[in-house]
């Protein structure tokens, strides 16, 4: 089958390679209908996530129909049209008993190198680098799904892939983000990044009951789709303004009640302490760049609430907690319960609350996906999200 | 009055200085009956607190007796025995009524200064720099208690002063690092640092419900007492490694919750306590983050770290990549001493707990350089000296 | 107040009717601090073995108990190799028990372990996968069985590897599941190059044993252990 695999840093590679197997009784097999470019697999094109191997299967939010299944499966069938969360989950573990699929137990098999950097090891990710698993990723014609009896969630009819691909990763993603800011009436949310994630982190504060969202980015484009499309009440941009002192502003001195940092360990900055992590980075003194969680630390409202969905993968300097201490802030983060959203986000989407598609911006085949990495990577093109059609 | 005033990096002395008068109509003033050390002292004592003036008065953790109030204070009169919060707090603003006492926005004059640093400023907290509010502090025989029916409790019957006496701080302190774990059945809950504050941390967790306390330090003599006053399980980091040993001792699940009761000056083993060392040597950073960094890998998936050890600047290597793998929550803050105050009271006055078993010294006022010197450098097994003006 | 120590001697010396097997056991098993650190620097085996002398369970021992501290002490307990991991499973302590105790399904998770083979009752014999393709074998007699509680083993006299421990099934706080314990010694004999002992159960043995209870976790909780080996990946 043809797949998207990592050669290095910057070089990504459409190749032949074997079809995938069954390898455990709750494995499953899918064909792959869509699968999309995920922001986060910058991280591992731009080779910041250590781990990666030559030859590994990228990509982490796809589609498709069932075409194999394993034994031990046994409420799914053969040509079920279906999304895959791209948290791998048991569902027996105490992590995913208690709803916090993405912390599974059991689905790393690799655990020994997630423990020695963080202590505990959390679950497996398709494509994601070894220390996550080392599993093989949905850019490609076919993946082997494990624990596909609690993973794959099937397509109700009448709904295009378009609809509900974004339902592996990064609408839930968005959702958990303003879920974690526990927002109350009346509630301001700030919102750093208005790629993909930012855009459904604003539609789903609103649709938990904010009064006010604030989007703050640089692109053009993307403050565009933030203000017309997901419905952002304001939008900053934050080579123009200051955007902590903006926030101030326009929160009437308070500062906004939570914020979300939906850019993760690649954001841009302009400030003096933006160059110093650029530094840092090249000589490898540190592996993330955390300007934009830097700003939400300092521009978030006291007693505030900082909500983390971007990926953050190593160490990182400079971090303002005499701020955040002394403002008496909580910081929840975290990789995405996918599983647990599957069910409420599908409802909205059937209901009409939200059309997911609104975020695709290119459709491409397989063999364009090289390039889309680089068309996505440097947002040429006003590229915001490419989904590759199989 | 006599006052302990702060003349730079290791240097206190005792000093007259004029009395403090009222100043604003919620003012009271306190003839201070006893006061002690707070570990954050010795940050200032240290001198990694910014914005120290020399000749500014000390000292945030006390009781007393009120000797003259403002015509505004409405709850309290001449000859009321109380302990105050070390944080000053106006009670009116949206904060305080909300119970985030700490995150007052009125009562620091000097807000400004905080923030560039912080984003918005915070309470004023009695003699803790200017950024705090440059509020003259109470190791000393009278102090200024602004808004001081918002910062005064009084003290019941039956509590001798030395019990009354940690409630201003240290205790409260501790129950909010305890409070902030939203201990659930069956959690355990591991405790870094068994200075004052780490002990009554202990105490609280026990009292909101964990069924396990495990506390982490390196010096004997505050093992002991986590263990035999505190009821906790103990780990020396100098022996073992304190993650593997919370591992293991956990059933392999880790801590469900961390509290810091440290702060900046926490003492590190191996390369990255000598790189702070280091850095903080030459003012590169000003903290030394390694029990957050310990807390961070050490704890269970899906846990919550409790930060009430003193953070003022920046942290640099933070493993937030393992924070944001394991989904961990991080709950902070300066604690909010008037909404423990009354209940930590009561709970001394039933007897549930005695809050003087953390006082190992008393000295007179007039031997705080020397009470310093004993306390910063943990001489004769001190823990926590009263202060007697 | 009793310590451990006390213990241990007082039932080597007399057996001592008045204090019962479990409190015995539970003088050096039980309880949620690490074992090994109340052990320092002594024998696994000499401890559990001397316990099992006194225990009613125990029966038909043959073994010496002061030779058997003679052998421990001779092999020298600053070679031993001890290891302690513990793993939380979200299954019964019976459950967890029973599959344990069938010592041939420990191949299963345990990759060093090519078979076992249950001989008896008590005994058993173990085949282990030495490098270059060799392999090594050795009898273990159950020492300790305590229904959904406690296993403890120790190889018998004479073993090419002096190896002895115990696997603890206990109830976790808080409907978490079960805490699964395992202590493990092994002796370097004589002759045999460390190096060897260390390929033979991992240059790392507490990350092998993490593996390994990490496996047993796996397939407790899932009914299988999570791979990758065999899947679609770039030439």
């Amino acid at each position: 089958m043809k797949a998207v695999c990592w050669r290095g840093a910057k070089d990504v590679r459409v190749e032949n390679v074997p079809d995938p197997k069954i390898l455990n009784p709750r494995d499953a097999i899918v064909k792959i209908t869509s699968t999309a470019i995920c922001g986060s697999d910058l991280h591992l094109y731009d080779g910041f996530i250590p781990s990666m191997m030559s030859g590994d299967i990228m990509g982490h939010e796809f589609m498709g129909e069932i075409v194999e299944l394993g034994s031990g499966v046994k409420n799914l069938s053969i040509g079920d049209r279906v999304v895959v969360p791209f948290t791998i989950s048991c569902g027996n573990c105490y992590s995913c008993k208690t709803a916090q699929w993405s912390l599974c137990d059991n689905s790393n098999p690799n655990a020994f190198m997630a423990e020695a950097l963080y202590g505990y090891s959390a679950a497996g990710l398709f494509g994601y680098s070894h220390i996550f698993g080392g599993y093989a990723g949905g850019q490609a014609e076919y993946a082997r799904v494990p624990f596909a009896d609690v993973g794959l969630y099937k397509v109700p009819e009448g709904l295009t892939d378009d609809q509900v691909l974004f339902l592996t990763d990064i609408f839930p993603t968005g959702y958990m983000a303003a879920e974690n800011c526990n927002i109350k009436p009346g509630d301001t949310v700030a919102i750093w990044g208005c790629g993909p994630v930012g855009q459904f982190a604003i539609r789903s504060a609103f649709l938990l009951g904010a009064e006010r969202v604030i989007a703050i980015d640089r692109f053009p484009d993307r403050l565009k789709m933030a203000k017309e499309q997901a419905g952002a009440t304001e939008v900053i941009n934050y080579e123009e303004v200051d955007a902590g002192e903006a926030l101030k502003e326009m929160t009437g001195g308070r500062g906004p009640d939570s914020c979300i940092d939906a850019v993760g360990m690649e954001a841009h900055g302009t400030g003096p302490d933006y160059l110093y992590d650029q530094v840092k980075q090249a000589v490898r003194l540190e592996t993330d760049r955390p300007t934009a969680l830097r700003q939400v630390m300092v521009a978030c409202g006291k007693g505030g609430t900082v909500s983390i969905p971007g990926v953050y993968g190593g160490f990182l300097d400079k971090m303002p907690f005499g701020a955040a201490f002394n403002k008496g802030l909580t910081m929840k983060m975290g990789q995405t319960h996918v599983h647990k959203y599957l069910d409420p986000l599908m409802r909205h989407i059937q209901n009409g609350d939200i059309d997911p598609s609104f975020v695709i911006t290119h459709r491409i085949s397989i063999d364009e996906a090289p390039q889309a990495y680089e068309t996505f990577k440097h947002k040429k093109d006003n590229c915001i999200k490419v989904v590759i059609k199989l | 009055m006599k006052a302990v005033c702060w003349h730079g990096t290791n240097d206190v002395r005792v000093d007259n200085v004029p009395d403090p008068t009222i100043l604003n109509p919620r003012d009271a003033i306190l003839k201070v009956t006893a006061t002690t050390i707070c570990g954050s002292d010795l940050h200032i004592y240290d001198g990694y607190i910014p914005s120290m003036v020399p000749g500014d008065i000390i000292g945030h953790e006390f009781i007393g007796e009120i000797v003259e109030t403002g015509r505004e204070v409405k709850k309290l009169k001449r000859g009321d025995r109380v302990v105050v919060s070390s944080m000053v707090s106006c009670g009116q603003c949206r904060y305080c009524q909300h119970q985030e006492w700490s995150l007052c926005d009125n009562s620091n004059p000097k807000g400004a200064l905080q923030e560039p640093l912080f984003g918005f400023s915070t309470s004023g907290i009695y003699g803790y720099s200017h950024l705090f509010g440059g509020y003259a502090g109470a190791q000393a025989e009278y102090v200024r208690i602004p808004f001081a029916d918002y910062g005064a409790v009084k003290i019941p019957d039956g509590l001798t002063d030395e019990q009354a006496l940690p409630i201003s701080d240290a205790f409260p302190t501790g129950f909010m690092g305890a409070d902030l774990c939203d201990i659930k059945r069956g959690d355990i809950i591991a405790v870094w640092g068994c200075g004052p504050v780490g002990q009554f941390t202990i105490r609280s967790a026990y009292m909101l419900g964990a069924e396990r306390v495990i506390a982490i330090d390196r010096v004997p003599e505050r093992l002991k007492m986590a263990r035999e006053q505190s009821g906790a399980e103990t780990i020396n980091y100098e022996e073992v490694d304190a993650g593997e040993a919370l591992k293991e001792m956990t059933g392999g699940r880790g801590p469900d919750a961390c509290i810091d009761a440290v702060g900046l000056e926490a003492h590190g083993m191996g390369f990255m306590g000598a790189y702070d060392e280091v850095k903080q040597a030459v003012k590169l950073s000003l903290d030394r983050p390694h029990v957050i960094r310990q807390m961070i890998l050490a704890c269970r998936k899906g846990g919550t770290l409790s930060i009430m050890g003193v953070y003022a600047g920046f942290l640099d290597k933070m493993p937030m990549g393992a924070a944001f793998n394991k989904g961990l929550t991080f709950k902070m803050g300066q604690m909010f001493g008037q909404k423990y105050m009354p209940m930590l009271l009561d709970r001394a006055v039933k007897g549930e707990i005695d809050p003087s078993f953390v006082f190992t010294h008393q000295m007179p006022l007039d031997q705080a350089s020397q009470a310093y010197e004993t306390f910063k450098h943990k001489k004769d097994n001190c823990i926590k000296v009263v202060l007697k003006p | 107040m009793e310590t451990e120590s006390d213990k241990t001697n007082q039932s080597q010396s007399q057996g001592d009717a008045t204090v019962s097997d479990t409190e015995r056991w539970a003088s050096i098993v039980g309880g949620s601090a690490m074992v090994l650190m109340g052990l320092k620097q002594r024998s696994l085996r000499g401890i559990l073995t001397a316990i099992a002398g006194g225990s009613l369970a125990y029966h038909g021992a043959t073994t010496d108990k002061s030779l058997q501290e003679k052998v421990t002490d001779a092999t020298g307990i600053n070679k031993a190799i001890k290891v302690e991991k513990t793993v939380t499973i979200n299954r019964s302590a019976e459950d967890l028990y029973n599959y344990w105790h069938n010592f041939e399904n420990l191949p299963t998770f345990m990759k060093h372990v090519k078979s076992v083979q249950v001989l008896d009752l008590r005994r058993s014999h173990w085949v282990a996968n030495a490098p270059m393709g060799q392999t090594i074998e050795w009898n273990a007699d159950l020492i300790n069985d305590q229904p959904n509680q406690l296993i403890a083993w120790a190889s018998e006299e004479g073993a090419e590897v002096d190896n002895s421990g115990f696997v603890r099934f206990q109830p976790a706080p808080g409907d978490r599941g079960t805490e699964v314990k395992v202590v493990m010694e092994y002796n370097v004999p004589g002759g045999m190059l460390t190096a060897t002992i260390a390929k033979l159960f991992g240059e790392e043995p507490e990350q092998q044993i993490g593996d390994e209870l990490r496996r047993f976790k796996q397939l407790m909780e899932t009914g299988e252990i999570a791979t990758t080996e065999g899947q679609s990946r770039g030439q």
